[in-house]
């Protein structure tokens, strides 16, 4: 595998191998940015990936007070899921569990779309009759009686099938306290882009993994030639002076989207440099015939 | 733009009806045409040409000039485009009306934007009884759209109606929303007695309140709701007046309990 240097941060130069998704936005707002916060926070926990949670799901950004449709502080969530069943299914519960139960929120629809979810259209029925439907303009919304007044939140919210999972960097470094470092300048750098979300803790995941497993039934398991204590026993992806591999996933609405967060990804860890950060960064890939959409590293260098 | 003109010679002597003056029946007629349009509603045939001077223009965009209130219909299922009335206008105006603009710089008669669909209708004078309510026999008045009303209206303002906004800037008479199946229904001034008579749903907001609410609304308190904001930020940009009023908590009444009690009425605390 060639490899290119940039600041003395080595790129292997391959690709990142993602697949196309279904993705929905939603609006949520509150009366203080800490609620709207809370409420967006809890409806993308556990969503970190479609194999065990039915979605992956982030917190795509804040919105400001006057650019909401309420004039309230709020916070713009993705979720992704692989049809648009599931989607349905995921949005609906998540909203229903997570926003509708929280002290003074809206959901307001966070992506125009020919295609629709149902929001309030599936939550009304919560208002056990005494719900109430208002039309303004083309915009419809359902009030829904709750302890704390209402809730209220728009009928639907668009669909894209234009949406990308699993755009993806491997960072890796000669510590676990600098390649923590230089995974975290790159989730804050990520966090900017817009359309964009990373699923993991943080925007960071641990623990990679491959397809499949030697045992009957586990449909993915840990990504051996990644792992720094096996460096030695298997056929290691690693040289010599790593000792720590972090992950971080990148789901988009929108190919691009998913493109420019890589790009600022590298472009954080390579500023960050080896010395306080990674001595390399790698990405995922299948060979290229599972994924439609490829990311090659060398294409995104600052 | 130019406006297609249509000043009125004098004061007609029978009601007109200008159903047909409407921007997509006008489209694509020539002047000739246009001046054989008969008006006439008595056995007394009257054709444009006898009543109105016209100046070709394009007819999205359609000016009556001089108008008096013996005119109606004006705006009859208008379906995109612009009228503009300088004047007072008669009974029916934009009666059915699914899209476009109607102005009107003057009052308007009864039925006013009776069963309108969509669009944005606009009254800078006074509006007469029963503003979007049905014609008879039928079972909802208004079902979208907007209408800005910036004097007074008169009785039963909104009467079944079923989906869209009504804004009053001035004083609305008695049973103002009456009957309402949904929509929206605000009004700045004063209103007359027993707002929402026999409503089933939908909202009526009342700045100035009521000379005598009906006893079959039930006081829920006084509440600062995310629809408040919503129906303000809508409204703003017709009518900044009216937005003022959702500034504050308001005192919600749910009613008619005489009816189905899913409508309500918002007043000052």
């Amino acid at each position: 595998m060639q490899e290119m240097t940039v600041k003395g941060v080595r790129i292997d130069d391959t690709f990142a191998e993602a697949f196309g998704m279904r993705a929905t936005a939603v609006l949520i707002t509150a009366d203080s940015i800490r609620w709207a916060r809370q409420a967006a926070l809890t409806m993308t926990g556990f969503a970190t990936s479609v194999i065990g949670c039915g979605c992956e799901a982030g917190v795509a950004g804040e919105v400001a007070a006057e650019q909401t449709p309420d004039r309230r502080p709020g916070v713009r969530v993705l979720l992704f899921a692989v049809s648009t069943a599931e989607l349905q299914k995921q949005l609906q519960a998540r909203v229903a569990q997570c926003v509708l139960t929280s002290p003074g929120s809206a959901c307001y629809a966070g992506l125009d779309g020919e295609e629709t979810l149902r929001l309030g259209n599936a939550l009304r029925y919560f208002g056990d009759g005494w719900q109430i439907s208002k039309r303004f303009g083309s915009k419809h919304y359902w009030r829904i009686p709750v302890m704390d007044g209402e809730f209220l939140c728009e009928a639907t919210t668009g669909l894209t099938k234009q949406a990308v999972g699993g755009g993806n960097l491997l960072i890796i470094g000669r510590t676990t306290q600098t390649t923590l470092a230089a995974a975290e300048v790159a989730s804050a750098a990520i966090a900017k882009v817009p359309d964009v979300i990373a699923p993991f803790p943080g925007g960071i995941v641990r623990s990679g993994s491959k397809v499949g497993s030697k045992y009957k039934g586990v449909p993915a398991s840990t990504n051996h030639a990644y792992c720094p204590t096996l460096r030695g026993a298997v056929v290691t992806a690693l040289d010599p002076g790593a000792a720590c591999v972090l992950e971080i996933v990148i789901d988009g609405l929108t190919s691009n989207a998913v493109a420019a967060a890589m790009a600022a990804g590298v472009a954080a860890i390579i500023e960050l440099g080896p010395e306080r950060g990674a001595m390399r960064i790698s990405a995922g890939n299948y060979g290229g015939k599972l994924g439609p959409h490829h990311y090659h590293l060398r294409n995104l260098l600052p | 733009m130019n406006p297609l003109v249509l000043t009125l010679r004098e004061r007609p002597d029978q009601r007109l009806d200008l159903a047909s003056l409407v921007p997509h029946r006008l489209a694509g007629m020539t002047v000739a045409e246009i001046e054989k349009i008969e008006l006439q509603t008595t056995r007394r045939r009257v054709v444009l040409a006898d009543v109105f001077r016209l100046r070709m223009g394009e007819a999205a965009h359609i000016r009556i000039e001089a108008s008096s209130n013996r005119l109606d219909r004006i705006g009859h299922e208008m379906a995109g485009g612009e009228i503009v009335v300088e004047g007072d206008v008669g009974a029916w105006a934009g009666r059915l009306m699914a899209d476009g603009h109607l102005t009107i710089h003057g009052s308007a008669g009864p039925w006013a934007a009776s069963g309108m669909k969509g669009g944005t209708m606009e009254i800078l004078g006074d509006a007469g009884d029963r503003l979007g309510g049905p014609a008879a026999g039928e079972t909802a008045g208004m079902r979208g759209g907007i209408v800005l009303v910036r004097g007074r209206v008169g009785e039963r303002a909104g009467d079944r109606m079923r989906r869209g906004t009504i804004v009053v800037e001035g004083a609305a008479g008695p049973y103002a929303g009456s009957r309402m199946i949904a929509g929206t229904l605000v009004v700045v001034g004063r209103t007359g007695p027993l707002p929402g008579y026999l409503m089933r749903r939908g909202t009526i907001v009342l700045d100035e309140g009521s000379d005598c609410m009906s006893p079959t609304f039930i006081d829920c308190g006084v509440h600062d709701l995310v629809t408040a904001r919503l129906t303000a930020g809508f409204i703003a940009p017709y009518s900044a007046r009216a937005a003022r009023l959702f500034s504050t908590p308001l005192r919600r009444f749910a009613g008619d309990m005489a009816a189905l009690g899913k409508g309500e009425i918002f007043t000052r605390p």
